[in-house]
C-alpha cells in the first residue's frame, strides 16, 4: 500500500510539473464548453436585416416594429430600391432583406392577401434556413393577430411543440457531447501518453525490474486521472448550469456514478492503447484517430445515429461514448432515473470490464 | 554462484544477439563485460534482469531462475540501464525516495550503503534530475539502483558519456561496494576500465571471446608489440599495412601498435622500409600488450 501511495505521489508530480499537460487537462474542458456553447450554436441572435418597403403604410410599419422588437433581429437599414439589395448583401452587412410589395396594407384588406419577400444570404445555408423560419414565425403570429376577430371555418394552423429543449437551445445538446469528448480525451489520451512516456524514457525498464506488480503500476497510473477527470466533469456541469443556465433535471449523484463508469472505461482504453504503442506520439495519434473521431462522428453527438447508413449504425454500437451520451442526455435533459437507462448502463459496464480485462492481460511483464 | 549462465542464445527477428553464452560470476565479484556497441551486452543484461526471455539455455541470478522465479529476482537485484532512466522532472531526492518506496524501504534504512555516493549529490538534492550533469546523473542512478540493498547489481555501460574524472570516481565507488558483498556485473566499451574488474568476459557479435582476469588475459597475448610513431600518422598506418610481414596494425593514441608475423623480426628493417615511404622522425619501441590489443587480436 505504501508502494502504491508512493507511486501515485510520483504521478501527481509528473502531472503538476508538466505545464502543457496541465493546460490540456484543465484549459481544454473550459475552452471547449465555451466554444461549443457560444460560438457553435444553431440559434440566431440579433441578426442584422434590411427592409425594402414599397408601401410604407401602417401594416408594414407594425410588422417591422414586431421584427425589430424580437431579440432575434435588428433592422439595420432601409433600402430604397430593388437594385440596392444585391449591394447590401455583397457588403455583408445584413443576413436577410424583407421586401414588402407595393400597397401591402391595401392588398391585405381588399384581397386578404399580401406578399412580402424574404431574401436571405444563403452562403451559410443553415443560418439562412433558420432566419427564414424565424421571420416566417413572426409573420404568422402577426397574421393570426389580424385574423383574431374573423372566424374562418376549418382553418388549419400547424402547431409544433418542442419538448426537452423548447427553445431549441443548442448548448443543451452540446453539453453532454462535449463532456463525453473531454472525459474520453483526458482519460484515454493522457493515460496512454503517460504510460508510453515511461517506455520512451526507459523508466519502464526499471519499474519492471522492481517488486511492483503490473496491476499496481496500472492502477497507480490511472488513479490520478480518475481524480482529474471527475474534477473536469464537475467543472463542465457547473459551467453549463451557471453560464448556460442549463437545468440538470435528474439526480446529480447518478450522473456522477455514470460519469465515473465512463471515465474508467476510457482509462482502460488508454491502457490498451499504451500496450500497443511504443512512443508518446503513436499513443497520441491512436487516441486521436481511434477514439476522438469515432466519438465525434459516430456517437450521435453531432450527427444523429438514426440518419446514418446501416453499417455505421452498427459500428456506433461498439462505441462506449454513444451509450454514455444516451445516459447523460437522459439524466440531464429528461431527468430520468436508473430504471430508464439501466440497459445502457449495463452495456457500458460490460464494455468497461472487457477493456480492463484485456488491458491487464495485454500489459507486458517483460520488454517483448 | 551469484550469476550462472549456461548456453544462453537470443535472436531478434534475423539478428543473432547472443550465441551460446555461458559463464559464472562468483559472489562478491566485480565482473566486467567488455565489448563494442552491438556486441550483445545489453541483451544479456536484459535476459539476466528478466526483461527478455532467451530462446535457448538458462540462467540463474542470486539462485533464482530468470524465467520461473522472475519475481524473486526483481526483488533482489539492482539494475541501472544504459540509457539514463530516472524521472527527469523529479528532483534528486524525490527520485531516490520513489525508488526506496517501491522497493519497500526508506532512504534512512540503507543510507550507509549509498552514503559515500549520495553526499556528493546531496547539495543538489532539490534540483530536477534532468538538469544534472552526466556524472551526477550516473551517481544518482547508482544510488537509486542500490537503495534497496540488492544482492546483485547490474550496471549497463554506466560510464558511457561521463567525463574521465567522474568515470574514475565511479569505479572507485564500485570497488567500495564490492567490499560490502554486492556482486556486480558491469558492462563497458572502454578497455581501460576492464583492468579494474576482477574478471572480464570479452564479447563480440554475441559470442564470448575469452573469460579471465585482466592480468591473465594480457599475459596470454604472446606476440611482441611495438609502438611505432612517425611524422604522418595516416601515411604511417597505410605504409605499415603494406609491409609484407605485418600481422596487425592498430592506431593507439599517438602511436600505432604493430606486430610482426616473423619471430626473428628486426625493427631496423621496418625502419628502412618506412623511410623508403618518405616518412621521417620514425620511432619503433617495444611495449606491453593491453586488453585492447588482446581484444583486437581475438576479434580478428
Amino acid at each position: 500500500m505504501k508502494r502504491f501511495k508512493g507511486f501515485i505521489k510520483k504521478e501527481f508530480y509528473h502531472i503538476f510539473r508538466d505545464r502543457r499537460s496541465l493546460f490540456i487537462l484543465f484549459g481544454m474542458p473550459i475552452a471547449q464548453i465555451l466554444l461549443f456553447g457560444f460560438a457553435i450554436t444553431n440559434e440566431i441572435n440579433n441578426v442584422d436585416i434590411a427592409v425594402l418597403d414599397h408601401s410604407k403604410d401602417a401594416t408594414t410599419e407594425e410588422i417591422i416594429n414586431k421584427i425589430s422588437d424580437s431579440k432575434y433581429f435588428s433592422v439595420k437599414q432601409m433600402v430604397d430600391r430593388e437594385a440596392d439589395i444585391a449591394s447590401v448583401f455583397k457588403k455583408g452587412e445584413v443576413k436577410a432583406v424583407l421586401n414588402f410589395e407595393k400597397d401591402f396594407s391595401k392588398n391585405l384588406m381588399k384581397d386578404h392577401k399580401a406578399t412580402v419577400q424574404i431574401i436571405t444570404d444563403a452562403t451559410d445555408p443553415n443560418t439562412a434556413n433558420t432566419i427564414s423560419n424565424y421571420l416566417n414565425a413572426i409573420l404568422q403570429k402577426y397574421q393570426k393577430e389580424l385574423n383574431k376577430d374573423i372566424t374562418i371555418a376549418y382553418q388549419i394552423v400547424p402547431q409544433t411543440r418542442m419538448v426537452y429543449n423548447p427553445e431549441l437551445k443548442s448548448v443543451y445538446m452540446f453539453v453532454p457531447g462535449v463532456m463525453t469528448i473531454i472525459l474520453m480525451l483526458v482519460s484515454a489520451m493522457m493515460t496512454s501518453i503517460s504510460i508510453t512516456r515511461e517506455k520512451e524514457l526507459g523508466t519502464m525498464e526499471i519499474l519492471l525490474v522492481s517488486p511492483l506488480k503490473p496491476i499496481q503500476v496500472i492502477i497507480g497510473k490511472v488513479f490520478p486521472y480518475i481524480f482529474l477527470s471527475i474534477i473536469n466533469a464537475v467543472v463542465i456541469v457547473l459551467l453549463s448550469i451557471f453560464i448556460f443556465k442549463m437545468p440538470v433535471q435528474g439526480s446529480l449523484f447518478l450522473l456522477g456514478l455514470e460519469s465515473i463508469l465512463f471515465i474508467i472505461s476510457a482509462l482502460a482504453l488508454g491502457i490498451l492503447i499504451s500496450t500497443i504503442s511504443a512512443t508518446q506520439q503513436t499513443a497520441m495519434m491512436i487516441s486521436l484517430m481511434g477514439l476522438m473521431l469515432p466519438v465525434i462522428l459516430l456517437s450521435g453527438f453531432i450527427f444523429p445515429i438514426t440518419s446514418m447508413p446501416l453499417p455505421l449504425q452498427m459500428i456506433s454500437n461498439i462505441i462506449p461514448a454513444k451509450w454514455f451520451i444516451i445516459i447523460i442526455k437522459g439524466i440531464m435533459l429528461k431527468g430520468v432515473g436508473l430504471q430508464y437507462i439501466w440497459k445502457e448502463t449495463l452495456i457500458l459496464l460490460g464494455m468497461t470490464v472487457f477493456f480492463i480485462a484485456l488491458s491487464v492481460k495485454k500489459y507486458k511483464i517483460r520488454l517483448e | 554462484m551469484s550469476i550462472s549462465i549456461s548456453n544462453i542464445s537470443k535472436s531478434y527477428k534475423k539478428a543473432k544477439a547472443l550465441q551460446d553464452i555461458s559463464f559464472d560470476v562468483k559472489p562478491g565479484e566485480l565482473f566486467g563485460l567488455i565489448g563494442p556497441d552491438g556486441a550483445g551486452k545489453t541483451t544479456l543484461f536484459r535476459v539476466l534482469t528478466t526483461l527478455l526471455i532467451a530462446n535457448e539455455g538458462n540462467a540463474t541470478v542470486a539462485g533464482f531462475d530468470v524465467v520461473d522465479d522472475y519475481k524473486s529476482i526483481r526483488k533482489n537485484v539492482g539494475y541501472m540501464p544504459g540509457k539514463f532512466s530516472l524521472y527527469q522532472d523529479l528532483t534528486v531526492e524525490e527520485n531516490l525516495k520513489f525508488f526506496a518506496t517501491i522497493f519497500g524501504t526508506t532512504i534512512e534504512e540503507n543510507y550507509d550503503l549509498i552514503k559515500e555516493i549520495y553526499v556528493q549529490i546531496e547539495p543538489f538534492k532539490d534540483r530536477r534530475a534532468g538538469k544534472l550533469s552526466g556524472g551526477m546523473k550516473q551517481k544518482l542512478a547508482l544510488c537509486c539502483a542500490l537503495i534497496h540493498k540488492p544482492k546483485v547489481l547490474f550496471l549497463d555501460e554506466p560510464t558511457t558519456g561521463v567525463d574521465p574524472v567522474s568515470r574514475k570516481e565511479f569505479w572507485d565507488m564500485l570497488k567500495r561496494l564490492q567490499q560490502k558483498h554486492i556482486t556486480i556485473l558491469v558492462s563497458t566499451p572502454y578497455m581501460d576500465e576492464a583492468a579494474l574488474c576482477d574478471r572480464i568476459a570479452l564479447i563480440q557479435d554475441g559470442k564470448i571471446l575469452e573469460i579471465d582476469s585482466p592480468e591473465a588475459i594480457v599475459k596470454n597475448y604472446t606476440k611482441q608489440i611495438y609502438n611505432v610513431r612517425a611524422n604522418n600518422m595516416y601515411l604511417l598506418i597505410n605504409s605499415l599495412k603494406e609491409y609484407e610481414y605485418n600481422h596487425s596494425v592498430y592506431p593507439f593514441g599517438e602511436f600505432v601498435h604493430y606486430t610482426n608475423s616473423r619471430t626473428d623480426f628486426n625493427p631496423e628493417n621496418l625502419k628502412v622500409f618506412l623511410e623508403s615511404k618518405s616518412l621521417i622522425d620514425i620511432e619503433i619501441k617495444k611495449t606491453v600488450a593491453t586488453i585492447e590489443d588482446t581484444f583486437m587480436e581475438l576479434a580478428k
